[in-house]
């Protein structure tokens, strides 16, 4: 194991340690505080006025590769789904959940059994509440836009691995006057999120769906544990620059060759 | 399968695969290899039974007579058809890749245009709807790159705008972008270790 590894392994490690720790603190102190984020505190309302006008909420997943970094926003897209399921579940009109990747499909299929398993209504799940609706970026956009404008939908929550296409999907979304919050992992992605969702999620804020919708205090551990982590990444990297400034990037580098990439 | 069972094997495999990657030991990187397999081909039927759930979606629509019913008949007649062509000629055969080209590929292409006109027209949009000071940066620094990138007609290129481009583009671009990165790998990262301690369950455990 070379070094660079060694730190990744003792990285991860400690993200283990930090979740652990930070959700026995959590539920001790009953949670912690965070800084509000609009689209999770219109996600929440909009929630209640569709139970109560008998309108749908739409989650569109993306089309992120199981096999990949792409997937992890896709879950965080599922467990919006779970909270949103649980919530609309006496809705006359359940909630329906759109992907382009067939892994997604059947995980948002699994979510919505899961979730009304528990709520003791099992006999309610659908299986086409969890769809698949296009195999490319742009087939994906053009298999939402019927669910859009066919399926009584009041809100378009678009929380997973979507790149420019979102804009398509954003724009009929809000040309029905549906409320759109939208949120990426893909850099493109979130360029075009910011100018056409209504409310849009910037960078990491894609991944707080979670611990915003009372998810577990395992999601809001994970949350306290990113923003330590984060100070900690910004004092690194000060450091290395300083270091770089001042010649001692140099030194480290002699003292242990592995570091050199 | 009972909840505690599927929990117990995916937190099984996620950990071992894990540690297939961070430890040099033979034994561990062939499962983690041979795992990576699995789940490729588990991906392959996933998509089966996604376009099954499809053509289910769609054939519900039909069977409800509504007036959109006419497109459900079209994918599910274009789906039938594309099945049987590449099924019967292989995927990559003359037919299947004319299908590809001249119905796929231009349907796409044609989206992505729209898309260009779509994101002029949200960008004014923009200013309506939330007019702030990042709004206003927004809709600047993406003009200033856009006509730094293209020659403008009957005048050309402007060095000094292919200039700030550049610096837009290199510095304040470069930072933003490696700042969001550095975001969204924590909060992967931090998803991934979720699923492996079993607080989040997207397997429906």
């Amino acid at each position: 194991m070379n070094i660079l590894t060694l730190l990744g392994f003792a990285f991860v490690i400690l993200v283990f340690g930090m979740i652990i720790t930070f959700t026995a603190l959590g539920r001790k102190q009953g949670g912690f505080a965070f800084r509000e984020i609009p689209a999770f505190v219109r996600l929440r309302r909009a929630v209640g006025l569709a139970v109560e006008a008998g309108a749908r909420l739409q989650v569109n997943l993306g089309w992120g590769n199981p096999v990949s970094t792409e997937f992890a926003s896709g879950l965080v897209g599922l467990t919006v789904l779970d909270r949103i399921a649980r919530a609309a579940s006496v809705s006359d009109n359940p909630p329906v959940a759109t992907s382009g990747e067939g892994a997604h499909s059947i995980l948002s299929q699994d979510t919505f059994r899961s979730a009304y398993g528990s709520l003791g209504i099992e006999s309610q799940y659908d299986p086409t509440m969890g769809r698949l609706v296009g195999l490319t970026p742009f087939g994906y956009a053009a298999g939402v836009l019927p669910v859009i404008f066919d399926e009584q939908v009041s809100t378009n929550a678009a929380i997973g691995h979507l790149t420019e296409e979102v804009a398509l999907i954003n724009d009929a979304s809000m040309r029905k006057g549906n409320l759109t919050i939208a949120g990426s992992d893909s850099l493109p992605g979130q360029a075009v999120i910011y100018a056409t969702a209504e409310e849009p999620l910037i960078g990491e804020e894609v991944f707080a769906g979670g611990a915003y919708l009372g998810a577990s205090p395992a999601h809001e551990a994970s949350l306290r544990s990113q923003d330590i982590l984060r100070l900690i990444l910004i004092a690194l990297l000060l450091i290395s620059a300083l270091g770089k400034l001042f010649g001692i990037d140099q030194l480290l580098l002699d003292l242990f060759p592995g570091l050199n990439p | 399968m009972k909840a505690p069972v599927s929990t117990a094997i995916a937190i099984a495999a996620g950990i071992v695969v894990l540690l297939g990657y961070f430890i040099p030991y033979e034994g561990l990187v062939s499962i983690r290899t041979m795992m990576l397999r699995w789940a490729i081909i588990l991906a392959a039927f996933a998509l089966i039974v996604g376009v099954i759930n499809l053509a289910r979606v769609h054939v519900g629509k039909i069977k409800q007579g509504k007036a959109q019913a006419v497109y459900s008949v079209v994918l599910l007649v274009s789906l039938v058809i594309t099945v049987i062509t590449a099924s019967y000629f292989t995927p990559t055969g003359t037919w299947s890749l004319w299908i590809f080209n001249n119905i796929q590929l231009p349907i796409e292409a044609s989206l992505m245009a729209l898309l260009a006109i779509l994101l002029i027209v949200a960008g004014v949009r923009l200013l309506r709807r939330r007019l702030n000071t990042f709004s206003v940066i927004f809709l600047v620094t993406a003009l200033l790159v856009l006509i730094g990138t293209v020659p403008i007609l009957f005048v050309g290129e402007i060095p000094a705008l292919r200039l700030i481009r550049e610096v837009i583009v290199e510095v304040p671009g470069v930072a933003g972008a490696r700042g969001i990165l550095l975001g969204v790998t924590l909060g992967a990262i931090a998803t991934g270790v979720r699923v492996l301690i079993g607080a989040d369950r997207p397997y429906g455990g």
